[in-house]
């Protein structure tokens, strides 16, 4: 089975705080990351490696050339190969213009099974991997919690919803998205991380790789029909009273307020 | 040229889904801003009836599509009839609810019809001039807000999250269209096979819905310590909800989380138990019309949003304001 696993690499925004005085993002010192639902995508593709002998799994990113860091840490869990896709003109990128690139590298590939986590903590839209299996052509199953069953040709999978789960069968070649809950991803192996560093090479492709498969028109910030217009912090509203009081003053307090809100 | 804007109507074993009257909610506020109509669009199995429903929550028109195959949710079926009525009417503006289905469903039609697509918006407002749609939503966890626009493509089109949206008070009288529309399918459109339908035992809690939300953060202390929370809550007529770290430590059930990765809520009062207010939690709760804490750390950031706090111990007041309300209801 060749299994393509689409990566972001993400700043972990449960890391992000904001200066509390200009009320701006320090972005400094925020650590970079595999985004943690596509983590579960390569564990997923990992261990149907580990079921399926002579399985393939390539990790696919578009990205600034430091991706090369989360890239080395796929190899380093266990993928076989990493493909950065990485070029000026690709910058600034909506979730079309996106999917268009990607679908355009992986036209390029061969595979049986394109994995993508179902979003990204720094976009949470949860769009590129629906829009890349459009682009391709291929059946999509998003939401992933299980994999029920796997065959050389077909998954059986626990696809959630808010209310219920799906069991789905689906032929490949198709793709799916997964969510972190999906599993606990591996640790790197010690030898796993030297090999990454001192023996495999990240195959860097630029615009010129995909030229004959990727519509220049559906690129970076002008193939992208979304523009961000304005982007700022929230306005915090103006903090209330605060009281440092005994437990019995609270309750006293806490009364008289939820009488004068109407809540008793 | 592109006219109207069109809501996809969720249903789910032919009822129709509370964010679907929310979206026509604030559909019907984009239309009238624009001098045009609100158009509903209905998928389902023997759905039909169900049409009405969406014309009093405020709808003009309603399109229906019935067939077998869309009586349980399958992404290719939906898309395919999604994108044919786009096709066919050309909407200026096509909304979705942010769920698990119009997350799937959204981004492949807009892949499909070549448009753009904003996620999980929290508001949504016609440009007094350029008569674009300006569409804002939290990234980056919630830490910043940014608006979006499509201006060159049509429709425009947004996922909402929900819970955000005000639902019009019905009006059953209200007069409108049902239009049915045709789709061909044929076999080639499964290119799934549902096996099974499992749907989840427990009445899943609405907390979206309550007027008043007990809702606990890591310090309570522990699971146990939620007991303390709901017994406030039954007597304050309201639900429990907590915060991601007690979901993630198995305290409590996911679909009462609060917050960015949970759920958007805006209830009369939401008491914040414990909570230290990380910026994805204050995503989820700060439009609440008032706010109480009660936090033992007198820096933690969920005071900058209460409108009252007290700073203290929440697992001893709150089992003695529940004690003082029971004393006062005799």
């Amino acid at each position: 089975m060749k299994i393509i696993v689409c990566m972001k690499q993400v700043p972990d925004t449960t890391e992000v705080r904001l200066n509390p005085e200009t009320g701006t993002l320090i972005r400094e010192g925020v650590p970079s990351i595999i985004n943690p639902d596509d983590k579960a995508g390569i564990e997923s593709a990992l261990r149907l490696k580990d079921q399926f002998p002579g399985t393939t799994v390539t990790v696919l990113s578009m990205g600034l050339p430091q991706v090369d860091v989360a890239m080395r840490e796929c190899l380093a869990m266990g993928c076989d190969d990493a493909i950065l896709l990485t070029d000026r003109p690709l910058g600034g990128a909506d979730t079309w213009a996106t999917s268009s690139t990607l679908a355009a590298a992986l036209k390029k590939l061969d595979f049986d099974l394109i994995i993508c986590g179902r979003q990204a903590i720094d976009g949470d839209t949860a769009q590129v991997g629906p829009q890349i299996a459009e682009h391709l052509h291929l059946p999509q199953v998003s939401y992933v919690e299980e994999i029920l069953e796997a065959a050389e040709d077909h998954l059986v999978l626990k696809r959630q919803f808010e209310d219920r789960y799906h069991v789905i069968e689906v032929q490949l070649p198709c793709l799916i998205t997964t969510l972190s809950e999906l599993n606990a991803p591996r640790y790197m192996t010690v030898g796993g991380i030297f090999d990454a560093y001192r023996e495999r090479e990240i195959q860097i492709w630029s615009l010129e790789d995909i030229k004959d498969t990727v519509d220049m028109g559906s690129i970076g910030l002008k193939g992208s029909p979304t523009r961000v217009a304005k982007s700022g912090t929230k306005e915090v509203k103006g903090a209330g009273e605060v009281h440092e009081v005994t437990p019995d003053e609270a309750v006293d307090l806490l009364l008289e307020r939820l009488s004068v809100i109407h809540i008793i | 040229m592109s006219k109207h804007v069109f809501v996809f109507a969720e249903q789910r074993d032919g009822v129709i889904q509370k964010v679907s009257y929310e979206l026509i909610g604030e559909a019907r506020t984009l239309a009238d801003d624009l001098g045009q109509s609100v158009v509903a669009i209905l998928l389902g199995d023997k759905i039909a009836d169900a049409a009405r429903s969406l014309i009093a929550a405020g709808a003009d028109e309603c399109v229906v599509v019935e067939d077998p195959v869309l009586g349980e949710y399958m992404t290719e079926p939906y898309a395919k009839a999604v994108h044919a009525i786009v096709q066919e009417r050309d909407p200026e503006i096509v909304l979705y609810g942010a769920t698990a289905i119009g997350r799937d469903l959204a981004p492949r039609v807009s892949a499909r019809v070549h448009t753009g697509l904003t996620a999980d918006c929290t508001s949504l407002e016609i440009d007094k001039e350029t008569k674009d749609l300006r569409m804002t939503r939290p990234a980056f966890g919630g830490n910043i807000m940014a608006t979006i626009l499509c201006t060159d493509f049509r429709p425009q089109m947004a996922t909402v999250r929900p819970g955000v949206m005000q639902p019009l008070d019905r009006d059953e009288n209200r007069e409108g269209v049902i239009t049915p529309f045709m789709v061909e399918y044929t076999p080639a459109d499964q290119n799934v096979k549902i096996r099974e339908v499992v749907k989840s035992t427990r009445k899943a809690a609405d907390i979206t819905g309550a007027k008043v939300l007990v809702s606990g953060g890591r310090g309570i202390g522990n699971a146990e310590n939620f007991a303390l929370l709901r017994d406030l809550a039954d007597e304050l007529g309201g639900e429990v909800s907590s915060s991601r770290a007690n979901v993630d430590a198995g305290w409590i059930e996911r679909d009462r989380q609060v917050g960015q990765t949970g759920k958007t809520v805006r209830p009369d009062l939401y008491m914040a138990c414990g909570i230290s207010g990380a910026i994805q939690h204050l995503a989820g709760m700060e439009d609440s019309e008032y706010i109480i804490a009660i936090n033992k750390n007198k820096d933690a950031p969920i005071f900058g949003v209460a409108d009252l706090g007290i700073v203290g111990d929440a697992t001893v007041i709150i089992p003695k304001l529940t004690q003082a309300l029971k004393k006062i209801k005799g």
